[in-house]
């Protein structure tokens, strides 16, 4: 329990020190969040002044930081330049597309990439985990927007096989029964999902592999063989469940990079979530928007950890302490 | 009477370079129903790999070698086919290893543990099983069974894990029992209490047993026979009385001058300089030469098993020249 | 104890994967460098009406994008631009990384903990936002600042590998031995403890390249990484994503050339680990 209270301590100082880079590193980039707003449209000075006093860049950092944080605090990033509302609501909008999609993507990363990886360890030195070995290193080699293009160009458009884009059919009736809408939004999900778990699962295969090697080298193994417990069991139970452990840790590892594809995935598959409204808020240079998702993606990045490291002394029980 | 476990010349390699070591080279011996034979010698003299040998747990690349032969009461165990042999482990033969903490696996509750290998050799209900782990944890003497089968091994102290271990060797019911050092990883005092609830379950149970140790002082009453081993092979065998009050072998002699006694002859009390050669360095001719104080005219020549005395082998010129 | 960085290269050449990575990122370092002069002008837009999204032929291997330049010298200029960016940013990754590392380390107590602490806090930002929330704010961000940007935010976990090298070592015998004859610290940290970490800082480089290539490529592809018309594989792909159906091989070439440079990197990386870190296998 103490441990866990040091832990949650340690979280939350990582949480504030990582928004207050957030901020300071928008302030490092020569020019203020408005300075681009020009380029598009023809802004007279005066113009300039009340958008900058709406936006509070007329004071001094010190006090634009006071506010920045109090309104962290509050949930409060203020108003979106691209969209003229609160960012909060924007984000809430987004957020259940988002935890929509990530979860299912780290449901099959963490399902099938320890499964493979540990499928790869039993194999060591055959064809077939050299094969397998082979394919998750390219996966990992490739760029998340270019195999969702070409997947959603290849399923989606040639051969008609699932939606390409979005997570609703908009042809759909608004009274269809809820299994239609579920199922909808499921084939919606499909691609996206796909994409994203293929170039993430290979780290996961890496360290399950690893950490089954490991495992079956172990002297409980033996000790099991000499029981006359049977293969099987002695790999997917005694050796599988030990060498399953590191790898809930490695969640805090994954997320980032989920967070990160899913920028990319999302704006190819035009699905609603936090990453395509990053992707947007980049192009029209939204600099509250793009605040508000990085603070959110931060604090869910250590979060994610602080999870992790709780399953972990929650599941192991050499971790758990009574 | 036939003996329980007979082995014959076994021989174990392992790749190394172009060819093939012999880390247990040509071992025989048997062990009748009920006793116990100690097999001593220094780490790295291949004793645990004969241990191994006899379930057939060898890892790979390592392998044991045709011609050897080790036959359980009349079943040649080498030539069984997996599923016959899991049959054999743990049910007939069951082992117990050096380390308790690394061989329970350490995410399972030790009921778990116990309960698994009964199911694995016999039709039994979960109740019927866990009333057997609770009896078993008794009879290995851990207090408060009923708690204990939910802890976890890490929650136990050394000797009540290779207690434990003790109790899932036992769930099998084995005629045969083999020790590997099992108290080598524990503390002085409970290493006695560990031995003597060996002694103890082998009588009770009618159970053979094969301890493995480096230490000749822990043999003393409770092996009826022992077998010394060096660089792969037997050195000397002998019921226990007669090699401790008769060490022939000039290798034993020096184990028992590296063995604190109270009482016995007292003989050098040099432990024997230098350790166990390594297989790949083994010497043509008397394997223990370099290191024996006897320069023995005939000792280019590797000795065979000799008599020294009466059911007292052992692989020495020095049994020839009458002595 | 971890191998001297020669060693492990050596070992890792020894192996399959990394002498097919090194030998396939040499192809590739050699057409980036020497294709482009015997190519047409990447940015030369010969015939806009007629000759634009053709198919791969034997004139144009890659066919020609929408605006009818030549598919193959803009992927073999942008390779140029990725390996570049690359080596800058991964040689500045590494060298803030070995600095702080260093320093965290062999200083230790509050300067560890302040330092660490703070690399824990810039760590929960994704690197890709951090990126993000640079670029978006840069007015024209030109492509020495680009790849000076994606260095310095790429340093984080190379300083942690770093200073836990150096707590290894820092109570080694040849240390002790140089304090006690009052080298100063400068000189220890970099004549002593510094060579000492080659072998997990290569380890690092090498897989930092393939996620530079990856992260510049990604910042192109959404128009905030290279600009053109400046050939980059990311930008390219996001040329041809409004013409995917009509013409596909003007993404799909520079994507392929993105799995195989990353690819080859990875491959050599991946071995080069193995090599160093004998429990690997």
């Amino acid at each position: 329990m103490r441990w866990l209270a040091g832990r949650v301590g340690q979280a939350l100082v990582t949480a504030v020190l990582a928004v207050v880079l957030a901020f300071f590193l928008m302030r490092a980039a020569p020019g203020d969040p408005l300075s681009r707003l020009g380029d598009e449209h023809p802004i007279t000075p005066q113009q300039m002044q009340v958008l900058r006093a709406r936006y509070g860049l007329d004071q001094p950092i010190s006090s634009q930081f006071r506010a920045f944080v109090a309104g962290a605090i509050r949930g409060d990033f203020g108003t979106s330049i691209q969209y003229g509302r609160p960012v909060s609501g924007l984000i809430l909008q987004r957020l259940p597309a988002s935890l929509l999609l990530g979860g299912t993507v780290l449901l099959i990363t963490f399902v099938l990439g320890s499964w493979l990886g540990a499928a790869q360890a039993l194999r060591s030195g055959s064809a077939s985990e050299q094969a397998i070995g082979a394919l998750s290193l390219a996966a990992y080699a490739t760029p998340s927007f270019w195999l969702g293009l070409v997947l959603a160009w290849l399923v989606g458009i040639e051969w008609r096989l699932l939606p390409a884009a979005g997570m609703h059919d908009p042809l759909l009736a608004a009274d269809a029964a809820w299994t239609t809408r579920a199922l909808d939004i499921l084939r919606h999900l499909v691609l996206p999902a796909v994409t994203l778990a293929a170039v993430n699962i290979g780290a996961t295969m890496r360290h399950e592999r690893s950490a089954m090697l490991q495992a079956l080298r172990e002297p409980y193994v033996q000790s099991a063989r000499a029981r006359g417990l049977a293969e099987r069991r002695i790999r997917w139970r005694h050796a599988f469940r030990n060498a399953l452990f590191p790898v809930v840790t490695l969640f805090g590892l994954w997320l980032p990079l989920v967070v990160a594809g899913s920028v990319f995935v999302e704006k190819v598959f035009a699905w609603p979530g936090l990453g395509a409204l990053a992707a947007d808020a980049v192009s029209a240079r939204d600099y509250p928007l793009l605040m508000g998702v990085t603070v959110l993606v931060s604090l869910m990045v250590v979060g994610g950890a602080l999870l992790a490291d709780a399953a972990y002394a929650l599941l192991d029980p050499r971790v758990r302490r009574a | 009477m036939t003996a329980l476990l007979d082995v014959r010349d076994l021989r174990v390699s392992f790749p190394d370079g172009a060819g093939r070591i012999h880390p247990v080279d040509g071992v025989s011996f048997t062990i009748e129903r009920g006793k116990t034979l100690a097999l001593v010698g220094e780490s790295g003299c291949g004793k645990s790999l004969t241990s191994l040998a006899l379930l057939r747990l060898i890892p790979p690349p390592g392998r044991i070698d045709d011609g050897s032969s080790v036959t359980l009461d009349g079943t040649d165990l080498l030539s069984l086919k997996p599923d016959a042999l899991r049959a054999v482990r743990g049910r007939r033969i069951a082992m117990i290893f050096q380390d308790p903490m690394t061989s329970l696996n350490p995410v399972f509750r030790i009921g778990d543990q116990i309960t698994e290998v009964m199911h694995a050799h016999f039709k039994m209900s979960k109740q019927d099983a866990r009333e057997q782990a609770v009896l078993l944890l008794q009879e290995v003497g851990i207090p408060d069974p009923d708690e204990r089968l939910r802890a976890y091994p890490h929650q136990l102290s050394g000797g009540m894990r290779q207690r434990v271990m003790i109790a899932i060797a036992l769930a099998g019911q084995p005629e045969l029992l083999i020790a590997d050092e099992p108290t080598t990883a524990l503390d002085v005092t409970v290493q006695a209490q560990i031995l003597e609830l060996l002694d103890h379950l082998r009588r009770t149970r009618d159970m053979a047993m094969l301890l493995i140790t480096h230490d000749l002082g822990i043999v003393a009453g409770r092996a009826d026979h022992v077998a010394v081993m060096y660089a792969g092979q037997l050195i000397e065998t002998a019921p226990t009385r007669e090699l401790f009050d008769r060490p022939s072998h000039p290798y034993t002699q020096g184990l028992f001058a590296s063995v604190p006694r109270l009482s016995g002859p007292v003989g050098r009390l040099m432990p024997i300089a230098g350790t166990v050669p390594p297989p790949n360095a083994w010497p043509a001719g008397c394997r223990f030469r370099p290191r024996c104080p006897i320069k023995h005219p005939k000792s280019e020549t590797m000795p065979p098993m000799l008599r020294a005395g009466p059911e007292h082998e052992m692989r020495c010129w020095l049994a020839e020249d009458g002595k | 104890m971890r191998l001297p960085a020669g060693t492990a290269i050596r070992r890792a050449l020894a192996t399959p994967r990394g002498r097919a990575g090194i030998m396939a990122l040499g192809a590739i370092v050699v057409f980036g460098i020497f294709a482009p002069f015997a190519l047409p002008d990447p940015f030369a837009q010969p015939d806009i009406v007629s000759g634009a999204m053709q198919a791969p032929s034997a004139v144009h291997p890659f066919g020609t994008d929408q605006l009818s330049r030549d598919v193959l010298s803009r992927v073999a200029t942008g390779a140029r631009v990725s390996l570049a960016v690359a080596a800058v940013a991964v040689a500045l990754s590494m060298t803030l990384g070995a600095l702080v590392g260093l320093v965290a380390g062999y200083f230790g107590g509050a300067v560890d903990a302040v330092l660490m602490r703070l690399v824990d806090g810039a760590m929960a930002v994704p690197r890709l936002f951090v990126l993000l929330l640079l670029v978006a704010a840069w007015e024209r961000m030109p492509l020495t600042a680009l790849m000076l940007v994606i260095g310095a935010t790429g340093w984080l976990g190379t300083s942690r590998l770093v200073r836990a090298e150096v707590l290894r070592l820092k109570d080694a015998d040849f240390v002790r031995g140089a304090e006690a004859l009052g080298a100063r610290s400068g000189r220890i940290m970099f004549r002593h403890l510094l060579p000492n970490t080659m072998g997990p800082l290569l380890v690092a480089a090498t897989l930092g390249v393939g996620d530079v290539i990856l992260l510049e490529a990604g910042l192109s592809f959404l128009g905030m990484g290279v600009r053109p018309p400046t050939p980059s594989w990311g930008g390219m792909i996001l040329d041809g994503k409004d013409v995917l159906t009509a013409a596909p091989w003007v993404s799909i070439f520079p994507g392929l050339a993105i799995i195989a440079t990353v690819l080859a990197v990875n491959l050599f990386g991946d071995a080069l680990r193995a090599a160093s870190d004998p429990r690997e296998t």
